[in-house]
């Protein structure tokens, strides 16, 4: 075993690389669950975004049109569950599996060709003196912008929750629909707007995925972490702070474990494999032992007559 | 009126035999399952085997129907996918994973009419054949360029599940990359999964901020190319399939699996009512492993040994696991000039000696 030659300035950064995408996309998922629909095809969602950022970013040589084209594709798709769910009055969890499928199939279609493809390098933030600094610069200011949009989308959610008038609506309408709808809130409209910026969201954190963490394309490639945001969600009790923690500590210990393997760490590695949903969600869960609780009409349908 | 009802007898009549026909000819046509790990755009191994599937077709044309499932969960799904393939009319199920292996040998007891290939695994029965590529030839060619190549002699591996067939390849890599330079290391990850790109993509990171600038893996999406691109000085190798998208560099050569000829032979086999369960392992020699072209970014004089190795290798003249070679702690396993006998490499389940880490049980 050799600890040394474990970098914890390099084991930071990545980790904060490793967590953007599923804090991003969560963090979308978690306004959508406080308007009180449970959209489960993030997964669906976050690939569609990733093939249409990639598309988009390639075409025009430029990621920043590809994240715009990933948020706008995740936003539209999101639009089909809405319809479903706001307007047919579907099922929602019947819904969300289904957009999940749908994406992934409507991803694979539209990724055709752009297999094997270098997408536009997206840059880093460098600044003169700073980013130079030792161990902070590298981690503070060495990455690329979409960690700090990531950092900044946290902060903003939480202030429009507990500071904004519109996001005192939307918990609202999440709590008690009838009750919001009793107040002349338009609680079809405003749930159908937490869903499209959920789809955004979501799309934005698949496009991460394929612009910058990977970088490329390759079908099924979010493999599972859309479902992992929605799990994260539930476990940080939609709190967008709990959010940004659990999604730390999913990519620090999934980094970690590489780390220690690479290293040659004795403990097995079967351990070390499942150490980071074990750990994320033993800490969000013992966290959550307060008395927070799920959005009260989360899931269930909402009409105007009954 | 008459008319009518005459004209109508006639046309149900017609509809019928013509249906009748549609059915004669159906089963007339042979299908042929296959159920695959990853999307068949995954660039690697189930692509590979996706253009064994389009090669059947090919061949063949209407005689044969070809269906696949694509992103099956090894494990009990897996099961589920091969029931309804069987009961939809499949005469020959190709199961392409490792881990589909007892889920094959449980769906083939329930059929006994129908004949399944299980690639990699070790299990057959009555109707169960296997198939597998000697993958570990190629990696000795891959090890001897990468011991050749690193100039940190720090090689990264990424594994997958730690399965004979993996084993196999990470031993082959090492004896050979230590040929060529004795102070070679090897730093192994396994990733637990078969297609992961954004995991796989952080385990090329990790193991390229720990030093390595070559990275060999065993998962099948090319992420670990890309990674090793964008960190610039690292070269990699092609896994399954050519992925020359990334040449010359840092993709310098590959190990591509050719499943077509074997899987045109084996429904050539239902067809004619001659197939019987066998256990297929192919290498170089047979074609059913092809080394991808090694890119100039290598030396020639370490292309042409990697080439005569290679050649060695296809003749039969060299075996890739030649003693004397020990085990990983210390005893001994093959004596000068031994070479190792199917069945023990069939199980393989330690690493050679020099090898650093434990295999996870």
């Amino acid at each position: 075993m050799d600890l040394s030659a474990i970098n914890p300035v390099l084991l930071v950064a990545s980790l904060m690389v490793a967590a953007t995408a599923v804090m991003i996309a969560a963090i979308g998922e978690l306004i959508v669950e406080r308007a009180g629909v449970l959209n489960l095809g993030v997964e669906g969602m976050m690939i569609t975004g990733a093939i249409c950022g990639f598309a988009v970013a390639v075409q025009t040589g430029s990621p920043l049109l590809g994240f715009v084209a990933a948020a706008g594709g995740g936003a539209l798709l999101s639009m089909l569950f809405a319809f479903l769910t706001q307007f047919a009055l579907a099922n929602q969890v019947a819904s969300g599996l289904a957009l999940t499928l749908f994406g992934l199939g409507l991803s694979a279609l539209l990724g055709q060709g752009y297999q094997g493809i270098k997408p536009p390098a997206t840059p880093r933030l460098d600044i003169p003196m700073l980013s130079d600094l030792p161990v902070v610069g590298r981690i503070l200011f060495g990455h690329d912008l979409m960690v700090y949009f990531g950092l900044a989308l946290v902060a903003a959610t939480w202030a429009f929750l507990k500071y904004t008038r519109a996001g005192l609506v939307l918990r609202a309408v999440g709590e008690n629909h009838d009750a919001a709808h009793a107040l002349g809130y338009k609680v079809i409209r405003i749930r159908v707007m937490a869903i499209a910026f959920g789809g955004a969201c979501a799309g934005l954190g698949g496009a991460y995925i394929s612009l910058i963490r990977v970088p490329q394309w390759t079908e099924g490639m979010t493999a599972g972490i859309g479902w992992i945001a929605l799990a994260l969600v539930v476990f940080a009790s939609w709190k967008p702070w709990r959010v940004l923690l659990g999604a730390y500590l999913f990519g620090g210990v999934t980094v970690l474990q590489l780390n220690l393997q690479a290293a040659g760490l004795a403990i097995p590695v079967e351990y070390l494999s499942m150490s980071p949903y074990l750990i994320t969600i033993l800490v969000l869960v013992i966290m959550s032992a307060d008395k927070s609780r799920a959005p009260a009409s989360l899931g269930r349908v909402f009409h105007a007559t009954h | 009126m008459n008319l009518t009802k005459r004209a109508l007898l006639t046309g149900a009549a017609m509809a019928m035999s013509l249906a009748a026909a549609g059915t004669a000819f159906a089963q007339e046509k042979t299908k042929v399952g296959f159920v695959y790990v990853g999307p068949v755009g995954d660039g690697g191994w189930t692509y590979e085997h996706d253009k064994g599937r389009q090669a059947v077709e090919k061949h063949f044309g209407d005689q044969v129907e070809t269906v696949f499932v694509e992103s099956v969960p090894e494990g009990p799904d897996s099961e589920r996918v091969m029931t309804q393939m069987a009961l939809d009319g499949a005469k020959l199920i190709f199961t392409t994973s490792f881990g589909y292996m007892d889920p094959t040998i449980n769906v083939a007891k329930k059929f006994p009419d129908v004949k399944f290939e299980h690639a990699t695994g070790y299990k057959t029965a009555e109707n169960v054949g296997t198939y597998s590529a000697r993958f570990y030839e190629g990696r000795a060619v891959q090890g001897t360029i990468a011991g050749h190549m690193t100039k940190s002699n720090v090689i990264g591996y990424i594994g997958s599940y730690p399965i004979p067939e993996v084993i196999r390849g990470i031993n082959s890599a090492y004896i050979h990359a230590k040929k060529v330079n004795p102070d070679v290391q090897f730093k192994i990850v396994w990733a637990f999964t078969w297609f992961d790109p954004a995991k796989e993509a952080d385990a090329a990171k990790v193991l390229i901020e720990q030093g390595a600038d070559v990275i060999l893996q065993h998962t099948d999406s090319t992420a670990p190319l890309a990674a090793a691109q964008a960190a610039g000085n690292v070269i990699g190798f092609g896994q399954a399939s050519d992925m020359a998208e990334y040449a010359p560099s840092p993709r310098v050569s590959s190990i591509i699996d050719n499943w077509a000829p074997y899987y045109i032979k084996q429904t050539q086999a239902v067809i004619d009512g001659t197939w019987k369960s066998e256990m297929t392992w192919d290498g170089i020699g047979a074609g059913m492993v092809g080394i991808g072209e090694i890119t100039d970014a290598v030396p020639a004089e370490v292309k042409a040994e990697a080439m005569a190795l290679k050649d060695k290798i296809a003749s039969g003249e060299y075996h890739p696991f030649t003693g004397p070679l020990k085990k990983q702690d210390g005893s001994d396993w093959l004596a000068e000039g031994e070479v190792a006998d199917d069945g023990t490499l069939a199980g393989l389940n330690f690493y050679v000696e020099g090898i650093e880490g434990e295999i996870p049980q």
